[in-house]
């Protein structure tokens, strides 16, 4: 079913060179999230109904209740739509390249133990380009949170086809439908040793803000796949014109399955699909483990 | 295995392999991060380096490919730690990108090139000098780069220190391009007392993070202080074109102007202190051979043979690879009758010779494909020839 919307006017306070001083203040007035953003860099560059605004409003929420030192946390982006996020957050941010903002953040970590470092980035990203490094960073059990967008497509090139992008899906380039299998995201992390797995939509927001607090405090390689709407690559061609129009699909067909058999949780056009906390186990991590075998082989 | 002293450095004088003295060269210059790759014919450096650093509270890790060795490299400089990866030709070409990153973020490391024989898989344990264009031009965009040549053991110790002191000096992944042969020759190396080496250390922020901005350099200076994750600076990096406070300005040219200028006159407008040469006979030379690294030390013999001969032939041996020493071959070609390039490789170098000499000395290539030095008769040749044509001019 497809919701019906009033196309938005035109605002033409936004049509002058950047936003009119004052603006800001008197018609969104301070946010409470301001300090963990750089607030000079707004507004934005994601399109409206983009789920990316509330997978960050989720994100600085839980950084904020996970009590962790924020002059201690550094995020890593790569390139794409998600990867702009390393761009708005106040805390050491690395705008990296294509599929290699792991590696980069893998090295960040072991050159100061000290830090946290969240991987925010996109699907097209961290598993399509990337998927080498997601798998092996899940491998070591290395101590990264990754924060996976999924939009089922390249966003910001335009909306084309990717690892993600379900059997079916019409893109840029599928215009005749996707025929390849696509990758599980949560199911490759699980598969991988990722201690940590979460998969949520933005409509999931608070079920989000907390898988996101559990992955921060987990020790180890934790994932939060999050299934977010572009409706402009992706929403659009699949009878969901606006955001909302995205997340009234979710709302129908998003079944909630904590224990649900990652193996079987693909993501298909149309079809119900799973969401919930999966995996959540405890398993020394990289460092922790290199620490035993050097006290060991080094006494 | 030893730790060596206070500061890991293992003095002594050591009968050792070019890769493994590349190795201890790091330890000394204070590289405490190792990110690598196995690939002939740089694997030693991998594998000293995973001995080493867990003695001297460093971290080694072997990653799943290039790109991440040469990424995470990139992270942990910018954790605050001296960083450097090792590889060769195949290696070295999936660098590419992320180098590009290094140079526009501006962050010191160092990444050893031990050059096989290409292209492709070529010649894995066999000597090459073909990827030195590479070493130029290979990353997307315009940038300039530093590249260093040992031409021994010895020196691929003390250039790997000297990389990464021009790394922090000037902020750029600096390239140590050596090759097989000299990687896996075993010979002499003295590593002095820790007293005796000279080490930069990183320039960090001087005011508090209200005022840092993380590029913004001062008059007379070239590069910015640089705040590691942690700091407390709450810094912003990004290889999209940015301004002095590391935000990107993508919509028009006005970031991209400053910047990319910057990024090439930081070396370009730096080279009387970044190039390093080496003369030998060049003062009353008629034919000057210009070499690097191993073509450089093969060349050594036939000069003798062709100054036995009555031919004033001269060594200059380029150190510095890159930035080009463009002022030394100018003032040269003004005054001697030809120049003789052996490199190992179908002629690279030359053609930065024959840019130079622009007409003014006549340039011969010694060229070689790989997998092997060059024969010296084939140098003695070319410099008889260069002389000879110098004569009839």
């Amino acid at each position: 079913m497809v919701l019906e919307t009033k196309h938005n006017q035109p605002d033409s306070t936004f049509e002058a060179d950047g936003v009119p001083e004052g603006l800001d203040e008197e018609i969104h007035g301070r946010h409470p999230l301001d300090d963990l953003l750089r607030t000079e860099r707004l507004p934005h560059i994601w399109c409206p109904g983009c789920g990316l605004g509330t997978s960050l409003t989720c994100f600085l929420s839980a950084l904020r209740k996970s009590g962790l030192d924020l002059q201690k946390t550094a995020v890593v982006s790569g390139i794409g739509c998600t990867g702009r996020v390393a761009g708005y957050v106040k805390l050491d941010s690395f705008h990296t390249t294509h599929g290699r903002a792991i590696p980069f953040a893998t090295g960040l970590k072991l050159g100061n133990p000290e830090l946290k470092v969240i991987v925010f980035s996109g699907d097209g990203d961290l598993v399509t380009i990337g998927g080498n490094h997601f798998i092996h960073a899940a491998r070591r059990n290395i101590d990264l949170t990754v924060i996976c967008i999924n939009n089922f497509n390249y966003g910001m090139t335009g909306g084309q086809v990717g690892a993600t992008t379900p059997v079916g899906g019409v893109t840029t380039t599928s215009p005749y439908g996707n025929y390849e299998y696509p990758f599980n995201v949560s199911a490759l992390a699980a598969s991988s040793g990722a201690v940590y797995v979460a998969r949520w939509t933005v409509l999931h927001a608070r079920r989000l803000e907390r898988a996101m607090i559990q992955a921060l405090l987990k020790p180890g390689f934790s994932l939060v796949e999050v299934i977010s709407p572009c409706p402009t690559g992706f929403g659009r061609r699949h009878k969901q014109r606006e955001g909302l129009d995205t997340l009234r699909y979710y709302r129908e067909h998003g079944v909630i399955d904590h224990d649900a058999d990652l193996h079987k949780a693909d993501i298909g056009l149309g079809t119900s699909f799973v969401e919930g906390n999966f995996v959540n186990i405890d398993k020394p991590t990289f460092l922790e483990q290199r620490s035993e075998c050097l006290a060991q082989a080094l006494k | 295995m030893s730790k060596g002293s206070q500061d890991g450095v293992l003095s002594g004088e050591f009968f050792m392999q070019g890769d493994i003295a590349c190795a201890e060269g790091a330890i000394c210059a204070g590289c405490r991060f190792f990110g690598g790759y196995p690939i002939t014919p740089a694997t030693e450096v991998a594998q000293r380096m995973s001995e080493r650093l867990p003695l001297v509270d460093g971290m080694y890790i072997q990653m799943e490919d290039e790109l991440a060795s040469i990424g995470a490299v990139l992270g942990a400089s910018w954790a605050g730690t001296k960083a450097m990866t090792a590889t060769s030709g195949p290696g070295f070409s999936l660098m590419m990108e992320n180098l590009g990153l290094g140079i526009m973020l501006e962050t010191p490391c160092v990444l050893v090139n031990v050059q096989r024989g290409g292209p492709s898989t070529g010649l894995p344990t066999l000597t090459g000098q073909g990827d030195m264009m590479q070493a130029r031009w290979g990353s997307h965009g315009d940038y300039s780069i530093i590249a260093l040549a040992p031409s021994s053991p010895q020196e691929l110790f003390d250039l790997t220190i000297h990389a990464f002191n021009l790394s922090e000096i000037y902020r750029i992944p600096v390239l140590v391009m050596t090759d097989a042969e000299v990687g896996h020759m075993t010979e002499k190396v003295v590593i002095p007392p820790v007293e005796e080496i000279e080490i930069v250390e990183r320039r960090k922020p001087t005011v508090g993070p209200d005022e840092y901005l993380p590029y913004h350099v001062e008059p007379g200076e070239w590069v910015a202080p640089m705040a590691a994750a942690g700091d407390g600076y709450h810094i912003h990096v990004t290889g999209l074109t940015h301004d002095e406070q590391g935000y990107p300005v993508t919509s028009d040219d006005s970031a991209q102007w400053p910047l990319v200028q910057r990024l090439i006159g930081k070396i370009e407008e730096n080279k009387e202190d970044i190039v390093i040469l080496e003369e030998e006979g060049v003062d009353d030379a008629e034919v000057v051979v210009v070499s690097y690294g191993i073509a450089a030390r093969t060349s050594l013999w036939p000069i003798q043979m062709a100054r036995e001969e009555g031919i004033r032939v001269g060594l200059l041996r380029l150190v510095t690879v890159w930035p080009f020493p463009d002022q030394q071959i100018r003032a040269l070609a003004a005054r001697v009758d030809g120049f003789v390039v052996p490199e190992i490789n179908m002629g690279q170098i030359v053609r930065e010779v024959e840019r130079c000499a622009a007409g003014q000395a006549e340039v011969f290539p010694v060229s070689h494909p790989g997998g092997g030095i060059h024969d010296p008769q084939e140098v003695l040749r070319t410099i008889r020839e260069a002389a000879r044509s110098g004569a009839e001019a």
